[in-house]
């Protein structure tokens, strides 16, 4: 009896976890946080050619997206370096501008094997959750690197519990014409926007917001 | 100095190294009025000395932090299909001939280079085809390459957003 009624509570847990997750992800579009006053976002920046791209979409966004909480793998040093020379080029126009830069372990190095890559994500979940728990942004923007996932299943997961709701906005590198890489493949279903950069794509994948190239 | 800038990215292939410094490749870019040849080799086997053309002013390295100088002293690039590379040389707004490695197969990045070759931004050849290509390309049929537009991403997430 009282093993039946723990099956009982387990399955209406992962039913409500359900029903939440289906309302998490399609009240999406409805969400407008910049009504409100300014969008906190977190920058999922990866290495080389990912922090090059998001920086170009960063450059254009305005001054309403603040603070700006850039996320970077723990081993990358190159991306340090090319955020605080971005920031402090918008500082310029922007006196009020704020943001931050944080670390957490990768989820996989080029040419690591998917059975290592499965636990090493685990274990940047292990960081991403009080991160983006502390942080609360509006939204998480990222665009490939494996990093994302793991933020982005935080922000999710925020959503889940109704604490707030975190944007997932998603831009599949320009590099991409005919497949998403893996992680576009894992965020396209929990994504609230999801960019590709090619028609070809967009035919494909019917959600996603073609606009030509962008970065 | 009318400039060829070979650039392999931070792979090898030597077979593209090998075949644009053979003799036939190098007459046919003298015949087509380039008087310089400068090779990034990255990671091949090959790193050819100067003298080792004789018809042709010759430089060879195999990594620089930038080759953003080389690009734009260049006059042709001839690049692996890395989209990194093709990007690099197509925002200098310089003519492009990708050489595809066709020992490599499935490779996601070849994606990004047959879409812009489909789309006449850049020539396309394998090395075996490599000198005749060069000897019959016809560079104006090359279409600029424009920047792509961050505005209007920015302008789809303000209003997505309700930013004001």
């Amino acid at each position: 009896m009282f093993l039946l009624s723990v099956a009982f509570a387990v399955l209406l847990i992962c039913l409500l976890f359900i029903i939440r997750l289906y309302v998490v992800v399609k009240t999406g579009p409805k969400y407008k946080p910049g009504s409100r006053g300014p969008v906190a976002v977190v920058v999922v920046a990866g290495s080389g050619g990912h922090t090059t791209e998001i920086l170009r979409l960063m450059e254009c966004l305005s001054a309403a997206y603040t603070p700006r909480h850039y996320v970077i793998a723990d081993t990358d040093r190159m991306s340090e370096e090319k955020i605080c020379t971005f920031e402090s080029s918008k500082q310029d126009s922007d006196s009020k501008s704020q943001f931050t830069i944080c670390r957490i372990p990768r989820s996989r190095e080029v040419h690591q094997s998917w059975s290592s890559t499965v636990v090493s994500t685990l274990n940047a979940l292990r960081y991403s959750l009080p991160l983006v728990f502390r942080l609360r942004p509006d939204m998480v923007l990222c665009n490939g690197p494996g990093t994302c996932v793991p933020l982005c299943v935080a922000g999710l997961l925020l959503g889940i519990l109704g604490m707030k709701k975190v944007l997932i906005v998603y831009v599949e590198s320009i590099c991409r014409v005919q497949t998403l890489s893996l992680t576009g493949k894992i965020l396209y279903p929990i994504s609230d926007y999801f960019f590709v950069q090619w028609s070809s794509l967009r035919d494909k994948y019917p959600k996603s917001i073609f606009l030509g190239r962008i970065v | 100095m009318r400039t060829v800038f070979v650039t392999v990215g931070t792979t090898s292939f030597d077979d593209l190294i090998e075949n644009i410094t053979s003799s036939e490749a190098v007459e046919t870019l003298k015949a087509q009025g380039y008087e310089r040849l400068v090779l990034q080799v990255g990671r091949g086997s090959l790193l050819p000395v100067a003298d080792s053309c004789p018809h042709i002013r010759l430089e060879a390295f195999r990594f620089k932090d930038s080759i953003a100088e080389d690009i734009k002293r260049a006059d042709l690039v001839i690049s692996h299909a890395g989209a990194g590379s093709c990007l690099e040389a197509l925002n200098a707004g310089k003519p492009l001939l990708v050489v595809v490695n066709d020992k490599l197969m499935n490779n996601h990045q070849l994606e990004l280079a047959a879409q812009l070759h489909a789309d006449s931004h850049l020539l396309y050849c394998t090395c075996s085809t490599l000198t005749e290509t060069l000897r019959t390309m016809d560079l104006s049929v090359l279409q600029p390459f424009l920047p792509g537009q961050p505005k209007t991403f920015a302008a789809f997430l303000d209003k997505a957003l309700g930013v004001r």
